[in-house]
């Protein structure tokens, strides 16, 4: 049994950490939030960059580290236990895992080194109003490589380069890819829960939009990306729920109430041993679906979202209860504790929200025991 | 990452495999499983004889106690094989899991030397006499009383909650030695004949209506100070090895699951249409789904660590308290699932024969055995998370003066 990481899997994950801890301080984390000309950390993202991390999962012919979906699950966990504030999740996620998906050899060629570089920052550009994505939301048109329609709202689209957009065509539904630098592109930030990552509004209007897979594909391999980010989004989601457990710990452990540490009365425990209890369930299945990312396996649909579900549930918990068990001053400003609030809810929803997820696998179920 | 054996892992399966497919008894249909059967019984202790022989019964101990001197990765691996055939029922899994370690670990050469082989080898089988009527989560509250008579003690008192009182030939037994000391300071462990005169053993009768339990009393019984399992006064330290060795033996559920709920919902209907359409309903099933795998891969992370050569971390102990609850709310749904019919306990009527009425009425059981939902939450919040004990009002009083209530 082999079912963990690997010694050298650790080391990279403790070398990871070690770099963010000098790099991605609570400080970093809050001069995004506090300054709204500000969609991320660009120091950060020019650290993370040099490291190499973005191309961790990119083939060395492609100018990435070629070392696989584990040793990047294993960076998204200390993405998300520090709540980095850069587009990584965009890029690298959604952006890099939809080319080396679907993309042609050429797609392949131009975009991978660039992403690989820091030179490109994606964008995965699918629901255009409230609720779960379905293909009869979709208005975006692509006519003659011309794409019209609005996207809203696209994680990191006020600073990509180059989005994925699902959009109609003569073909049904496909995937395109389009710049985002060139005419027929508008971009609005928007307001949103959690303004450590950016969010936007894209508007096309007759935007040149390449295609991006086989034609009327588009829902099932946005599906497939989704899939793919799934697994990745559940480590970061594993990851800021274990960081939010030791703050609610430290807390209750330093702070008195009745003449003695919080920590010491049951109500608390049983609150803690429940974040924990949560977060290691959740550590396990996502342990499962990169197992099936990394292998390509047929479970991956069944696994992705078990550790979605997981996921998102422990990181919501954990982040909630950590600020309930921090009392009145969870609830400030200045205690980060509605840093991680925030991050669950971001989370939680970017790729879908549990309630679709939870379907997802249900449905996967269904079709598994009818085989 | 990946599923895979180890070479050395995959050859120690193929040979375990091999010689279980040689060895292990074919189903003979006159076993009923109840171990108050003597053919049942008889069974079970010439299986266990078989695996002592070749090696496979407590394959972690030494040799020379009549185990098979392996590593613990072995005992998962054999443990694997084993659960794929129908072998005999196992009445020594608190013995070998708890009793027996404990008398390896606190006792006399004397008793090792005495007990710990055929112990091993099926041939006498123990039972744990810790719990009793006010000492449950609280088990350094027993009151069953040892009084010093010369080189004898003699025993007096009950203990509750005892699996297997009945066809066990020794007990382990936990007893208040000094109650004017406090209350973890004045206990000490014994070993005893539970065939002797003074030992009485009452089956309880639970809610499920099986009697896997019982109570034993205690009426002047008289034993040798030889033995003692430890020093006097040392009881509750040598407990915390037994203790520490139930946590792991108590493993999860079983029975009635996701699957099954979702079998039931594909032949059920309700007010709006096939209850498998239901989203309230699906919406469960995958939030049982994603706590059962969780479970199941939390359990592969510790055969990995074990398989590594390493100790297995803290996650381990979130089994019992996810899976007890887990039983208990899926039966519940099925029930409701069932509607009217879920009343039927009938194995004939009830659909799946009965699998959701059985478990709902099991899981009370498992979410109290081996440490209540509660405890086992106060553990992982000191053990694993090192929050302080809870204030403790009886910590430093003598024991005759800690109040009792009712």
């Amino acid at each position: 049994m082999n079912f963990d990481f690997s010694d050298d899997q650790k080391f990279l994950k403790s070398e990871a950490r070690k770099f963010l801890d000098a790099r991605c301080s609570m400080a970093v984390v809050r001069g995004v939030l506090d300054d709204p000309a500000k969609s991320h950390d660009a120091a950060l993202w020019k650290a993370v960059t040099e490291q190499g991390w973005l191309g961790a999962a990119i083939p060395e012919e492609h100018g990435g580290l070629g070392l696989g979906h584990i040793e990047l699950c294993a960076i998204a966990e200390e993405l998300g236990r520090c709540l980095a504030p850069i587009p990584f999740s965009s890029t690298v996620y959604f952006l890099a895992e939809a080319l080396m998906l679907a993309g042609s050899p050429d797609q392949k060629a131009r975009w991978l080194p660039k992403i690989a570089a820091g030179e490109a920052i994606g964008c995965f550009a699918t629901v255009e109003r409230p609720g779960v994505l379905t293909e009869a939301q979709i208005q975006a048109r692509v006519e003659a490589g011309k794409l019209t329609g609005v996207k809203i709202p696209v994680t990191d689209g006020d600073v990509a380069d180059l989005a994925v957009v699902v959009a109609r065509d003569a073909g049904g539904t496909s995937l395109f890819l389009v710049e985002l630098a060139g005419p027929g592109v508008a971009r609005e930030t928007l307001q949103t829960l959690d303004p450590t990552r950016s969010a936007a509004r894209l508007s096309f209007s007759g935007a040149a939009a390449e295609p991006l897979g086989e034609p009327g594909e588009g829902m099932a391999l946005a599906e497939a990306v989704l899939y793919r980010a799934a697994v990745l989004l559940a480590f970061e989601q594993v990851g800021g729920a274990d960081r939010a457990l030791e703050m609610g710990r430290d807390y209750a452990l330093g702070r008195y109430a009745f003449g003695r540490p919080i920590g010491s009365y049951q109500a608390i425990k049983h609150k803690l041993a429940d974040i924990y209890i949560k977060t290691e369930l959740a550590r396990s299945n996502a342990y499962y679906g990169a197992w099936a990312l990394s292998a390509g396996a047929a479970e991956l649909p069944v696994a992705a979202a078990a550790a979605r579900v997981s996921a998102s549930e422990a990181f919501w918990f954990a982040a909630k209860e950590n600020l309930q068990t921090h009392g009145g001053m969870g609830f400030t400003w200045d205690v980060d504790c509605h840093l991680f609030y925030r991050r669950a809810q971001q989370l939680g929803l970017v790729a879908g929200g549990a309630k679709a997820w939870k379907e997802r696998l249900v449905s996967q179920l269904e079709r598994r025991n009818a085989a | 990452m990946d599923f895979n054996d180890t070479p050395e892992e995959a050859a120690y399966r193929a040979e375990a495999r091999a010689w279980l497919q040689a060895h292990a008894p074919r189903p003979t249909g006159k076993i009923d499983n109840g171990l108050d059967d003597p053919v049942s019984m008889d069974a079970s202790r010439a299986w266990q004889r078989e695996k002592a022989d070749a090696g496979y019964a407590c394959i972690t101990w030494p040799k020379q106690w009549g185990g098979g001197g392996g590593a613990a990765w072995q005992s998962v691996i054999f443990g694997q094989e084993e659960a794929r055939f129908e072998t005999p029922a196992n009445p020594f899994a608190i013995g070998l899991g708890m009793c027996v370690p404990t008398v390896m670990t606190a006792g006399n050469e004397a008793d090792k030397e005495r007990f710990v082989r055929p112990a091993a080898r099926g041939e006498e089988i123990w039972c744990q006499l810790f719990s009793e009527p006010a000492a449950g989560s609280d088990v350094a509250a027993a009151r069953t009383r040892a009084v010093r008579d010369s080189e004898d003690w003699v025993i007096n008192g009950q203990k509750v909650w005892t699996s297997g009182a009945h066809y066990s030939d020794f007990g382990l037994l936990l007893a208040r030695t000094d109650p004017d000391a406090p209350k973890h300071k004045g206990l000490t462990m014994f070993w005893i004949d539970m065939k002797a005169p003074g030992v009485e053993v009452r089956p309880i009768h639970q809610m499920s209506g099986a009697s896997n339990f019982n109570e034993v009393y205690f009426t002047d019984l008289r034993i040798k100070d030889s033995q003692r399992i430890g020093e006097v006064g040392e009881g509750w330290r040598v407990s915390l090895v037994t203790l520490m060795n139930e946590r792991l033996a108590i493993g999860g559920g079983g029975g009635a699951g996701h699957r099954q709920v979702l079998k039931l919902a594909g032949e059920i209907a309700t007010l709006a249409g096939p209850a498998i359409r239901d989203a309230g309903l699906r919406e469960k099933i995958a939030d049982w789904y994603v706590q059962a795998e969780g479970l199941k891969y939390t359990r592969y992370r510790t055969m990995t660590a074990l398989s590594r050569g390493q100790t297995p971390g803290p996650e381990s102990s979130i089994g019992k308290v996810v899976s007890a609850t887990l039983m208990q709310d899926m039966a519940a749904a099925a029930l409701e699932l069932e509607d009217q019919f879920g009343i039927i306990s009938d194995p004939r009527l009830a659909p799946l024969g009965g699998a959701f009425q059985t478990a709902l009425m099991s899981a009370p059981g498992l979410r109290i055995a081996g440490g209540t939902d509660e405890i086992l939450r106060n553990i992982i919040a000191e053990r694993v998370l090192g929050l302080p004990q809870d204030v403790r009002l009886d910590k430093s009083v003598a024991f005759k003066d800690i109040p009792t209530g009712r």
